[in-house]
């Protein structure tokens, strides 16, 4: 296990800012309306869940499946 | 006196990538925006010691002139155009000299013009700092996460700084374009490595990113620059390994993590 693909999310022009607290919300977002789009294991959907794992802190997305589960998730989806 | 003054200037084992004691100028850079903040503060001192000359100059002949015996009648100058001119036009172009260079250096710090080949997460904690590498993750509850504590005064090895090492440092890649993600979980914390040239604080809710590519390998000691809260953890450092030795540290750490 000792070569690792350097891969991360990109830079992105809509968060061309310091400030990235949207831009990991969005990416989290996006992987579940694609979810919702395209079916629960949708193999293009992968890409946003690396993206938004990578850009958000756990606690933040343990605490959004959370809210999630229990239907009090304050984004759109 | 003078040898004790020498030994803490000169003499002293300096890690160069660290604080040392009685220090003057700026840490080496490592990073390409620590080579700019130190070029402009250059360009910028190019002015200041004009200006102080010229200043210093006037005030001396100025004090040295208006002398009750030796001049007793002072010149009534009341008005000169070119005087008025050369004094208003200089002042005004100086300013530009020092804000072209100070906001070319401070636009091109923000940019992030590649797209990073990595994104670690530094997350503050009052005591501690936990990192987390989730590039490689295939699910939410996997990841590489690592605490970062302080090691206390009482006990750091030989050749350790006090106060300034870590027991898990953070091992990043040189040469490689990386994106860090500042944030805390409880206090406000900053993240700041001197040598790498970053100041990035970390509010609480709100997560901040800041780019860097180390240029060189080596070991880089930062503090916190925002301490809040008793006992609060303000110890930074950040291994550069070259990028061929990267994949196999971070590798043992997760495969030491998940077993």
């Amino acid at each position: 296990m000792a070569e690792i693909e350097l891969k991360t999310a990109p830079a992105d022009f809509r968060f061309p800012t310091t400030n990235q607290t949207r831009h990991c919300f969005t990416r989290y977002i996006e992987y579940h309306k694609c979810l919702n789009a395209k079916g629960e294991d949708a193999a293009e959907c992968q890409k946003f869940a690396r993206y938004y794992r990578s850009l958000c802190p756990v606690e933040w997305v343990e605490r959004w499946n959370e809210q999630r589960e229990n239907g009090t998730f304050p984004g759109p989806l | 006196m003078i040898e004790v003054f020498l030994e803490w200037r000169f003499l002293t084992i300096a890690p160069c990538d660290a604080a040392e004691p009685w220090q003057l100028g700026s840490q080496d850079a490592a990073t390409p925006i620590m080579q700019g903040i130190i070029d402009l503060h250059h360009d910028i001192f190019f002015f200041l010691i004009l200006i102080f000359v010229f200043v210093s100059r006037m005030l001396v002949r100025a004090l040295w002139h208006f002398h009750e015996q030796k001049n007793p009648i002072p010149q009534r100058i009341v008005h000169g155009t070119t005087i008025e001119i050369i004094r208003t036009i200089f002042p005004s172009i100086i300013p530009m000299f020092i804000a072209i260079p100070s906001f070319a250096l401070l636009y091109s710090m923000d940019e992030v013009v590649v797209d990073p080949a990595i994104t670690i997460k530094a997350i503050g904690h009052q005591w501690y700092r936990s990192y987390e590498y989730s590039d490689y993750n295939s699910s939410d509850e996997q990841s590489l996460t690592f605490d970062s504590y302080t090691i206390p005064e009482d006990d750091p090895e030989l050749g350790q700084s006090r106060l300034l090492e870590v027991d898990n440092r953070v091992v990043v890649p040189a040469k490689t374009h990386l994106r860090m993600i500042v944030t805390p979980a409880d206090v406000p914390h900053s993240w700041a490595v001197p040598s790498s040239g970053v100041k990035c604080d970390a509010v609480p809710g709100r997560s901040n990113q800041t780019s860097i590519l180390v240029q060189r390998e080596g070991v880089y000691y930062g503090q916190c620059s925002e301490i809040r809260g008793t006992n609060h953890a303000f110890t930074i450092v950040v291994e550069a390994v070259p990028l061929k030795d990267y994949g196999s540290r971070v590798s043992n750490q997760f495969i030491l993590q998940t077993n």
